[in-house]
């Protein structure tokens, strides 16, 4: 991730500029234009927004120039997708380019520098054309260089441009970015002074964007491209928060602002923003004496590159391993194989020998602590590639493939989607030797036994997040029993616990049952499991230890429960003359297509880092010491992905939300629909005997009995499975992951924002509430959107009723598999209670009577409500 | 008031109609050469020119648009889809183009006013251009991608005098429809703004895009959000889809463009997909319902048809839609709007 900061700021790329790329020059120079196309959509590729097109070259029939290779990327649908910046000082070539550009595209650049007629004709050219503008702070009597020049000349441009009706926000201002450190003191201001017109202007100017070229800054460092870089990150680094909207820079040209070598960094600042500097020398005098060092020295990482990429093959591969490194791996890969050949040696060596060696370390270091899960997750996706390098190969030797430490079949259980923890297991074992076959998700069991048969598997590994899935995987122990196998059960997932695992698992099944708490337990299990000398004593432990879990539980006084009645009795009382005005806008609310920019700016990032296992809080995780690197490395590549995700669209965030009237009735809440028919929603109350005077819960708790109203919601991000499958195909299991991981936390980013709506503008009760992000994530705020499934209404059987409300997969596109998990994956659901004293509580464990009660509220018989409310009982 | 004025005022009290086909009108009347040949001496033979029929035989097209203005359409169109040289040169009849649009513009012109005398509810020409058989972002030889049958001044000039001789036959709009290159339709819109600056007053613009697949492209592969930036500076009075599919398979994208666009929203679909003999057989109240639900969902400010609608279908939706109130006009934020083939928005 090159851009330093601000999520909105576009980098416009310059490699399809004469004036910024020599190659690209040459290209055309040449009249190879097929190759200058494949520049476009190399940029296009790499993420670039927007493409910047400049053919002013002496030599060159600029026009000629600039049409035939617009003409040519409009037939490139991969690169004519983006918008197009016609860059010319010519007015001649930007209107010939005008001419063959289907979108709006940006005119880079007019301005007044031959007088407001010329430069309003230009722009009502640009008007008549459909293009933005970027306006030059240029005016009769020249560039203008001190701030106060720029924001007047901008000024003045912006009134005569809205004068005639030129769109503000058509108006891009570049402001001219000049050389600094050059020696000449006049020259000192330059950097700050476009930093503080930027700001000026956007004040000034309402709507109006501004832009600049980069490169002009480092003019003076010609050559060191060190200090180059430096430069235009510490730069933009300042220049973004006061306003920068894009810059033409060539991304390769960036470094991450807290990369840079800090006293490099220092010395950039003092120069760009004319700190005051301590000493004889001036800032620039002490800038250009640092440059000296790092003259003719390529960056430091380049130069790391350049090293590691000089080492022999193996360390090369082990490196590449280590440090997760995909560029070359395919090439150096091959490089040892053809070795291993001349040697005599076969294919498979290759992979036995260094790539295994080089996951070894990789297992080490992420076992001792010093590596964590995102890197380790990159590791395998070099490895994936490099084994897919090799398998064409070994498959011509008619070999067996290596020789793996274990066979472990993996699903996701019937009835669940979830696999977001189950992909990262798979990939650290694989990352550790083992062969891992994933059935994917939703896997009925006769499936996983067939499997597990047919390739003679190790062991078998179950995972899922909803409970319903722990019914489930006691399913599959049953059958694995029934079917006399004696192999290992691993148990994983966010609902599973060694607890459940030791009563309701182990039980079903003679063969060893585990549970696996985490990713990083898996290997140590796995290995144990499969080790002659360990297996019996470790499978003995375990047994153990779950007889003893067993034993407390069954000894285990638990805490007293009250009958139904008394809890009932002891129920909350809410003040109903608080309850919340009707909502504004009553009915289905539907929304097709939410902006992901604006969910991205709602995003709780510490679940995101707790699925890599990467505990802490954001944003102080970044800064931790001991997962800081790991974590913000991770971060960058969301970031990046973001960027991607919304700039492609990749993603469609979809949402329904109602809102019906209502009554309480006991534990009931009576929806009245307008047909006239009722649908009854029976809800759980907290039966566990409380201490003092507090109150046993029930959401029902939260409605007035003659009258009031609940809302509901769902919403579900679509989209995923296309780029998935692109990432699987490429070997890619790291993308893959953060992609879902990233779907995830836009679900949860779209609940809250949706609630947030609801509470101000659609039911209204709250239409004054200004939340920080903070304070939305922290849940600061009247109202609660409990979510079938979770502990205040433990039953995810009532999604398909809030579902037929919400008519959710037609309005939103989601389904319900058969254990009420939605599809697709990432989704959220839930009713909304208004009143200001709801608040969320575990319903916890419950009684008999209770159970009874409810399967009779619910039209179900007692069996049925006994699988669906299994957590909460006994 | 002006006519936008006038229109945007109607548009505001009701869902207005527009026409249907006149293809198919014309087409059911079994016109013979000589019908469409005329007294003109043209080198070329005429059947199947039906806008050459303004000149040669008035009285159908009189007819048919009474006929719209009969089932209740508020706005009817020139019928002129194919009146420019472009098109004109394939029947040899290129020197009769400002002909053509002049008559057929007097045409609509005099019924739309005859019809508003007798109830006084405003009655509107839109004076239509079609795409032309060229297009200015596509190549047509496979090997040569950068190669362009026509240019973009070439375009401006065959739209403009287009658009003169509606305005002077009376149009109160210029239609460009059937939109299926963008870049064709900027063309159209810069040839509006020259004849603008001409005459010295507002010629309001109506854009209509068609989807050629059901991804919601056209044939120059913008998406319609991508559409609508591209040529939102026309300032456009109405925007919208016709042609295409059926009325069922542009209901995503009528929902999509009704939400972003900031002016008032015209449709008219196709009377469904046409059979395996090519012919159009949706009923009438078929149409009328499917149209009808974009009407209960505030979606739309304007419906009719394209091809394969008659009166028949016209006056359906005109029924259907009797009551709906109209689509209120988004305000949608002042944003930096970008367009490749896809949108791109650069937040504030």
């Amino acid at each position: 991730m090159t851009t330093p900061t601000g999520s909105q700021f576009v980098n416009i790329g310059e490699r399809t500029n004469v004036t910024g790329s020599a190659r690209f020059k040459k290209l055309v120079m040449a009249d190879d234009y097929a190759a200058a196309v494949e520049v476009a959509r190399q940029q296009v590729d790499n993420g670039a927004q927007i493409i910047d097109v400049n053919m002013d070259e002496g030599l060159l029939d600029a026009v000629h120039a600039m049409t035939t290779f617009l003409k040519l990327i409009a037939a490139e649908p991969d690169i004519a997708r983006v918008p197009v910046m016609i860059d010319s000082s010519k007015w001649d070539v930007i209107e010939q380019g005008l001419k063959c550009v289907s979108g709006k595209p940006i005119v880079n650049s007019i301005s007044m520098k031959e007088g407001e007629e010329a430069f309003l004709e230009q722009a009502r050219k640009c008007m008549d054309y459909g293009a933005a503008v970027v306006v030059m702070a240029f005016d009769e009597t020249g560039q203008a260089d001190t701030k106060q020049r720029k924001v007047e000349i901008c000024a003045r441009a912006y009134d005569l441009l809205t004068g005639i009706g030129f769109p503000p926000e058509d108006i891009i201002f570049d402001p001219n970015i000049f050389a600094v450190a050059t020696g000449i003191e006049d020259h000192d201001r330059y950097g700050l002074d476009f930093i503080e017109a930027v700001r000026e202007i956007k004040a000034r100017c309402p709507h109006a964007k501004t832009s600049g070229g980069l490169s002009n800054l480092s003019f003076s460092f010609r050559g060191n491209e060190t200090v180059r870089r430096a430069m235009h990150s510490v730069f933009l680094y300042h220049a973004i928060p006061a306003g920068l909207d894009m810059a033409i820079v060539n991304a390769g040209q960036l470094d991450i602002y807290d990369q840079i070598d800090p006293v490099l960094r220092e010395a950039c600042e003092d120069v760009i923003l004319m700190r005051p500097v301590a000493g004889d020398a001036t800032a620039t005098e002490r800038l250009i004496d640092l440059a000296e060092s790092y003259k003719g020295q390529d960056p430091v990482a380049e130069k790391q590159a350049a090293e590691w990429r000089g080492w022999p093959v193996e360390k090369r591969l082990e490196h590449a391993l280590v440090k997760g490194i995909d560029a070359d791996i395919v090439s150096d890969t091959e490089e040892m194989r053809a070795l291993t050949e001349q040697r005599g040696g076969r294919p498979i060596e290759v992979i036995e020998g260094p790539l295994m060696d080089g996951m070894n370390v990789v297992g080490d270091l992420f076992g001792s602590g010093q590596m964590f899960l995102p890197q380790v997750v990159k590791s395998a996706r070099v490895m994936k590639k490099a084994v897919a390098h090799l398998i064409p190969f070994i498959e011509a030797e008619k070999e067996e493939g290596a020789k793996a430490k274990g066979k472990i079949i993996m699903a996701t259980v019937k009835g669940d989607v979830h696999d977001i923890g189950k992909n990262i297991v798979g990939v650290v074992l694989q990352c550790n030797g083992y062969e891992v076959i994933d059935l994917g998700v939703m896997v009925p069991w006769p499936k996983i036994l067939e499997t597990t048969k047919a390739e003679g598997a190790d062991m078998i590994g179950l995972s899922g997040l909803i409970t319903p899935s722990l019914d489930e995987m006691v399913t599959v122990a049953e059958e694995m029993q029934r079917a006399g196998m004696t192999m290992p059960l691993l148990i994983g997932g966010a609902t599973t616990s060694k607890v459940h695992t030791a009563l309701r698992i182990e039980p079903a099944y003679t063969g060893p049952v585990i549970h696996v708490l985490d990713a990083s337990r898996a290997v140590g299990v796995a290995s144990k499991l499969l080790s002659d000398t360990l297996r019996d004593d470790f499978v003995a432990e375990v047994a153990a230890d779950y007889a003893h879990v067993r034993d407390v539980r069954a000894g285990k006084v638990q805490s007293d429960l009250l009958s139904l009645q008394d809890a009932r009795a002891n129920g909350f009382v809410a003040d109903m003359s608080d309850k919340s005005a009707p909502p504004l806008e009553p009915g289905i609310h539907v929304f097709e297509d939410w902006s992901l920019a604006d969910l991205r700016e709602c995003i709780d990032w510490t679940p995101f880092f707790r699925a890599w296992e990467l505990h802490g809080t954001y944003p102080a995780i970044l800064k931790d010491e001991v997962v800081g690197e790991s974590a913000q490395s991770l971060f960058e590549d969301a970031q990046a992905m973001l960027d991607r995700i919304i700039s492609e669209k990749w993603l469609t965030a979809k949402a329904v939300c109602g809102f019906w009237p209502c009554a309480r009735d006991g534990d009931d809440v009576t929806i009245h629909l307008e047909t006239e028919d009722h649908v009854v929603i029976p809800f759980l109350r907290q039966q566990v005997k409380k201490s003092r005077d507090r109150a046993n819960y029930c959401l029902a708790d939260f409605i007035d009995p003659v009258g009031d109203w609940i809302g509901g919601f769902a919403v579900g991000i679509h989209g995923i499975d296309e780029h998935s499958a692109r990432f699987q195909a490429e070997n890619d299991d790291y993308s893959d992951i953060l992609l879902k991981a990233l779907a995830d936390r836009f679900a949860e980013a779209m609940a809250e924002r949706l609630h947030q709506h609801v509470r101000t503008d659609l039911w209204g009760y709250s239409p004054a509430e200004q939340l920080t992000n903070e304070a939305l994530i922290k849940e600061q705020y009247r109202g609660i959107r409990p979510a079938p499934g979770y502990p205040a209404c433990p039953d995810h059987s009532l999604k398909p009723i809030l579902f037929d409300l919400l008519d959710a997969p037609g309005n939103a596109g989601l389904t319900l598999t058969e254990s009420y998990a939605m599809w697709p994956t990432s989704a959220v659901s839930g009713f909304y209670f208004s009143h200001p004293d709801s608040s969320y509580f575990g319903v916890a464990r419950i009684g008999r009577d209770q159970l009874e009660d409810y399967a009779a509220r619910r039209g179900v018989d007692l069996s049925t409500a006994e699988r669906w409310l299994r957590p909460n009982l006994d | 008031m002006t006519p936008r004025e006038r229109l945007k005022a109607e548009a505001a009290k009701r869902v207005l109609i527009f026409d249907g086909a006149f293809g198919t009108q014309i087409q059911s009347r079994k016109l013979q050469e000589a019908d469409y040949a005329g007294n003109l001496g043209l080198s070329a033979d005429q059947k199947g020119n039906n806008d050459i029929l303004a000149l040669t035989r008035p009285d159908v097209i009189s007819e048919i648009t009474r006929a719209y203005f009969e089932a209740g359409s508020d706005v009817v169109s020139t019928n002129t889809f194919s009146a420019n040289i472009i098109s004109q040169a394939d029947y040899a009849a290129e020197h009769l183009v400002a002909e053509i649009n002049l008559a057929s513009g007097r045409i609509a012109r005099a019924l739309a006013d005859e019809y508003e005398a007798k109830d006084g509810r405003p009655r509107f020409v839109a004076g239509a251009i079609g795409p032309t058989n060229k297009t200015l972002s596509l190549s047509p030889d496979v090997e040569d991608p950068g190669f362009r049958e026509i240019t973009f001044d070439y375009l401006v000039d065959v739209y403009h005098q287009q658009a003169a001789a509606l305005v002077e036959g009376g149009a109160d709009f210029i239609l460009v429809e059937t939109i299926f290159d963008t870049l064709n339709a900027k063309a159209a819109i810069f040839a509006i703004r020259k004849l603008e600056r001409e005459l010295g007053r507002d010629v309001p613009i109506m854009l209509s895009m068609t989807l050629t697949d059901l991804s919601g492209r056209n044939l120059s592969g913008h998406t319609v959000e991508a559409f609508w930036y591209a040529v939102r500076h026309a300032n456009p009075v109405t925007i919208g889809l016709n042609c295409s599919f059926g009325a069922e398979q542009l209901r995503p994208h009528i929902q999509l463009l009704s939400r972003i666009a900031d002016t008032l929203l015209l449709a008219y679909p196709n009377a469904g997909l046409p059979n395996e003999l090519g012919e159009y057989d949706e009923e009438p109240h078929t149409t009328a319902g499917l149209v009808s639900e974009w009407a209960d969902h505030g979606q739309v400010n304007i419906l009719g048809g394209c091809c394969g609608s008659t009166p028949e279908h016209i006056s359906a939706i005109a029924a259907a839609v009797a009551g709906s109130a109209p689509r209120e006009i988004p305000r949608p934020a002042t944003v930096t709007r970008l367009a490749g083939l896809e949108p791109f928005t650069l937040a504030a």
